[in-house]
């Protein structure tokens, strides 16, 4: 794949994630100098960029769909990226975010907003998200093109499917990597 | 004590497997041909050892003249018989097959004591189910620890019922079984019991080593911790077999 320059355009975001996928992204260390003249990171909480470019080559999403603005991103992501890769367990098959999925979500709040609290114990609604009923993989909500499990995938693995990606041809993830990796 | 002497009355048969000719004793299964020889088959409820229930048809196989897909492990050799293991139909009934495994419990790896010493983890990664396409069902089910050595993760649980039979046909014991149906099908100790009041466990720990999966696990083991040894079975089965 290339870009209409001479790089290969990546966003990445968060969804339900604890970020550990893209602490992994920083973990191919040195690779990241001789990737970083293939591609150029446009969007990402990597970077300083607010807004996702209307039109990017490679979208990578790490989390798992949990609440109305994961909802909101993931399909933003699908509408501007032309390759969409799920980034890690929780982006794959919802992982531990979605250990909550067998409990009623009012339940969920109020064990972590009011039983296991001391001091002022609220439920919060202002400035964050409302939550999904069920937690979701990625794929269950918009179409995903690559699947990368693990939690988190090794550095190897994330460089592995992106020179592959780069290089044009489709990775084999399975070959590297499973889930719980 | 010497090894069990095969009977000599038994006929030898050949057959084709993925275009290879090979030779079996005619009261072999063609997964054992296959184990023996070295052809890779899936399998999850089949162990060596244990008696033969054909449920997880993992091991399903394409036989010439058959209209049906057959499990490797129920079915018997035959002189002339032409098998192959690995189309690309039956990858894609396997990787099905166990993508309904994942969906239909919880299989959290990332956190479960068995991760990276699973087979129901290492055969989606042969499957190539690198994502479940179903939606997940999301059903609670319950963990027993109440015994002092052992517990049970009904989350982790694929109802192969290797438990179930080494427990009756290798231990004696008996304590497993099954219960219920569809969803709600589950294993029991001693009619539903909690484990740790069951009065026929020997404790003797060999379900532990058989399960799979993370359902039946070693009291404190973390993540990743639980290894399996199943190197006992078949070397029990052979000498009890032959008494």
């Amino acid at each position: 794949m290339s870009g209409n320059g001479s790089k290969v355009t990546v966003a990445t975001t968060w969804l339900d994630g604890c970020s550990g996928c893209h602490m992994s992204f920083l973990d191919m260390d040195q690779r990241l100098v001789d990737l970083a003249e293939q591609i150029d990171i446009v969007y990402s909480p990597l970077v300083d960029t607010k807004e996702l470019p209307e039109q990017v080559d490679l979208g990578i999403l790490e989390g798992s769909i949990s609440s109305d603005e994961d909802l909101h991103k993931a399909r933003e992501f699908r509408a501007r990226c032309k390759l969409l890769l799920s980034l890690g367990d929780c982006a794959v098959n919802g992982n531990v975010p979605a250990m909550r999925n067998p409990f009623k979500l009012d339940d969920v709040i109020e064990r972590a907003y009011r039983e296991n609290v001391d001091v002022n114990p609220q439920i919060p609604t202002e400035g964050v998200p409302a939550l999904l009923a069920t937690v979701r993989p990625v794929h269950h909500v918009v179409d995903v093109d690559i699947f990368v499990p693990g939690c988190p995938p090794h550095a190897d693995t994330i460089h592995y499917v992106l020179t592959e990606l780069i290089a044009g041809r489709t990775p084999d993830p399975g070959r590297v990597t499973r889930f719980g990796a | 004590m010497p090894l069990p002497v095969p009977q000599t009355n038994v006929r030898v048969v050949t057959l084709k497997v993925d275009g290879q000719d090979y030779s079996a004793r005619e009261d072999e299964t063609i997964i054992e041909v296959c184990r023996e020889n070295k052809i890779p088959i899936p399998s999850l409820c089949w162990m060596d050892g244990l008696s033969v229930v054909g449920a997880c048809r993992l091991c399903v196989v394409e036989i010439a003249g058959s209209p049906r897909l057959q499990a490797a492990c129920a079915t018997r050799v035959r002189e002339g018989m032409v098998v192959q293991t690995n189309t690309d139909k039956l990858q894609r009934y396997r990787r099905t097959i166990v993508e309904l495994l994942f969906a239909e419990r919880n299989h959290i790896c990332s956190v479960c004591v068995s991760n990276g010493h699973c087979e129901l983890q290492w055969l989606a990664q042969t499957c190539g189910v690198d994502h479940v396409r179903m939606p997940y069902r999301n059903a609670g089910y319950s963990v027993d620890s109440s015994h002092e050595m052992f517990r049970v993760d009904h989350n982790r649980c694929v109802l192969c019922t290797r438990c179930v039979r080494v427990c009756d046909e290798i231990e004696g014991a008996h304590t497993w079984d099954v219960m219920g149906r569809g969803s709600g099908c589950q294993v029991v100790t001693d009619l539903a019991k909690p484990w740790g009041d069951s009065e026929s466990c020997t404790s003797c720990g060999k379900c532990v080593q058989v399960c799979p999966t993370g359902a039946l696990v070693k009291q404190g083991t973390s993540v990743g911790e639980m290894v399996k040894d199943q190197t006992f079975l078949s070397i029990l089965a052979r000498r009890r077999s032959h008494r």
